[in-house]
């Protein structure tokens, strides 16, 4: 547990909740980022698009400016190849559509509001990655 | 506009915090999966702060008649947990453990990286689009 960062990332956490609440409060939608990003390509409606886009560029221009001040540093994975990473890509766009939501959908937003949908799939993901990567390295052996 | 400013607000906000969090390094993301092995548990912090936070200004945000800048709040409105729910949430599980991805991160992430982040945001979308082509057929 060498790694283990509790107050930065229950900070984070709180801001993801925060963030949340802005766009619910404001805009009254849920902060689900594969759905926002999804109804960027798939919803026929200008004004859609819009705000979806907005958000989007807000996410990457927040993450730039607190990187610029407080730079991230990432170990490089050397088993994550780029065609790892595509098919990894496409099992995540596909189940998250296919499901309704990722982390932050189902995860946060879903659960806040007792979903019991958003709870299933929550455990139903969190289930599924920890065997995934129970798999890839301890039978695999990466 | 007033929708677009505060989108814009609140995806700030979510970039901030995803990148505090320490989500967007994919090497915890998989430490936090590998509970065999060398676990972190950060991303228990992240999820518990975000529904706290989420659950608590809920339940003030929905004792409103509507939000300030739309007509009303859009939920979702499916209640029963079918096949779709389980099985495409098992697929984002994997995807999400083989990578360290999920939606969230690897957008935030192209703000600082660009080549990793881009190529799984591209194939997310990709993969959106495919099944939203499969399952119309």
């Amino acid at each position: 547990m060498e790694n283990f960062t509790p107050y930065s990332s229950l900070a984070g956490g709180i801001l993801l909740g925060i963030s949340a609440s802005i766009l619910m409060y404001l805009n009254g939608r849920i902060a689900g980022i594969s759905g926002i990003v999804g109804g960027i390509l798939n919803n026929p409606s200008a004004a859609e698009k819009a705000w979806r886009a907005a958000f989007v560029v807000g996410i990457i221009g927040g993450a730039s400016v607190y990187a610029y001040f407080f730079p991230v540093s990432i170990e490089p994975r050397e088993h994550v190849t780029t065609a790892l990473l595509i098919v990894g890509g496409l099992i995540v766009g596909f189940g998250t559509a296919m499901g309704g939501g990722c982390t932050s959908g189902h995860g946060v937003c879903g659960i806040s509001r007792f979903s019991l949908r958003s709870i299933t799939a929550t455990m139903v993901f969190l289930v599924a990655g920890i065997a995934t990567v129970y798999i890839v390295n301890q039978v695999i052996g990466v | 506009m007033n929708k677009i400013i505060s989108a814009l607000l609140a995806g700030i906000i979510f970039g901030v915090g995803i990148t505090l969090s320490g989500m967007v390094d994919p090497n915890k993301v998989v430490n936090f999966l590998d509970v065999a092995g060398d676990w972190d548990p950060s991303l228990m912090f992240v999820l518990g702060g975000g529904v706290i936070t989420t659950t608590i200004a809920y339940r003030f945000i929905f004792a409103q008649n509507k939000p300030l800048f739309a007509e009303d709040f859009h939920l979702p409105t499916l209640l029963k947990i079918d096949t779709k729910l389980l099985f495409g949430s098992a697929l984002f599980g994997v995807g999400w453990g083989l990578i360290g991805y999920c939606p969230g991160p690897a957008v935030a992430s192209i703000g600082f990286r660009f080549e990793e982040p881009l190529i799984v945001v591209v194939s997310m979308l990709a993969g959106i689009l495919l099944f939203k082509v499969t399952s119309k057929a």
